[in-house]
């Protein structure tokens, strides 16, 4: 089979997922029950996305665990963002050259 | 018009490091992509068309195994799900001025990181500033896809070992600054991180994107019922 046909499908099918509800629904949203579970779904994906991905993610559980330490301190003392992730990835580079 | 520009540029402002976090990733794509036999250019119009990681991971493992187009669908629907969760919730905080023609271009750029970044921004979305957001993480996507297609292997790994947590420290300086103030998104945030644990070890069958899907929805309907938003 044509691998633009595999392409076509993947794009139109995520599209489809993403736009419908995005574009159609314009409601406010009333009930208290229904907008605090929304309030907290960005961290709860997030948080379910890292743990525990985040220690598979350099193929080395010790620099990744270094790296994550790293990440949570800086975080913790209210870094930037593109710091908080860039010391991550450092210190995992440090970690691997001085492990080996 | 001024203004209109002003929240583009601050959308690629705030998009920086989801777009440097893409990169490292969507490298790593890069390279799968083109071991599953795929060439660069498919691979990168395969970022340009899905921007998204783990459907489009599972993708390539359909087409590399010659699976069915209705598997591919029925693989990218579940996997994708939760932007229609997320979809819905970005729709309780957008301006007046995103209207639906808009909605049908901003939908495109429905991520996690994306998603993550507008849902907790003060102000209402406008579509300027998503738009913005959303080119700049796009140009990091599909450039990251291309560069690991095209050059992937002549990196030491210990660079793109390195580079693989870039996306997950970004995840963490975005919840814990929170979490650390308040008890709710705390109890989310552990709730979360220990549903996510439970799967990976009891439920391994389950698919990454779906497992997403369960812990987050359990964690968050767990802590709306015991933490209600009170009105401000």
């Amino acid at each position: 089979m044509a691998i633009a046909l595999y392409i076509a499908v993947m794009a139109g099918v995520t599209y489809l997922v993403r736009m419908i509800p995005f574009a159609f629904f314009t409601k406010k949203i009333e009930s208290v029950y229904i907008k605090s579970f929304l309030h907290y779904m960005p961290y709860a994906v997030l948080s379910a996305m890292t743990i525990p991905a985040i220690f598979f993610s350099t193929g080395n559980m010790t620099t990744a665990i270094i790296g994550t330490i790293v990440a949570l301190v800086l975080a913790y003392l209210d870094l930037p963002l593109i710091a908080v992730a860039i010391a991550a990835a450092a210190a995992v580079f440090a970690a691997g050259v001085f492990l080996n | 018009m001024s203004k209109k520009k002003n929240s583009f540029l601050l959308g690629m402002a705030a998009g920086i490091p989801i777009a440097l976090g893409y990169l490292s990733v969507s490298f790593a794509f890069g390279i799968s992509a083109v071991r599953a036999g795929l060439t660069y250019i498919e691979a990168s119009m395969i970022s340009l068309t899905n921007l998204t990681s783990a459907g489009q991971v599972a993708g390539i493992d359909v087409i590399a195994a010659r699976g069915s187009l209705f598997e591919m669908a029925a693989v990218q629907f579940t996997i994708n799900l939760r932007y229609a969760l997320m979809g819905i919730s970005l729709s309780q905080n957008l301006d007046k001025s995103y209207t639906f023609p808009y909605r049908l271009i901003g939908a495109h750029g429905i991520t996690d990181e994306i998603y993550a970044v507008c849902s907790t921004h003060k102000e209402p979305i406008k579509p300027a500033y998503m738009y913005g957001m959303t080119a700049i993480a796009v140009s990091g996507w599909v450039s990251g896809t291309f560069i690991g297609a095209f050059a992937g292997k002549a990196l030491p790994e210990q660079v793109t070992a390195a580079l693989g947590i870039v996306i997950y420290g970004m995840f963490i300086a975005i919840i814990v600054p929170p979490a650390s103030k308040q008890r709710s998104i705390l109890f989310t945030v552990i709730a979360a991180a220990l549903l996510s644990i439970a799967c990976k070890l009891f439920l391994p069958m389950i698919s990454s994107g779906f497992a997403v899907i369960i812990c987050a929805v359990g964690a968050a309907a767990l802590a709306a019922a015991i933490f209600p938003v009170k009105e401000e």
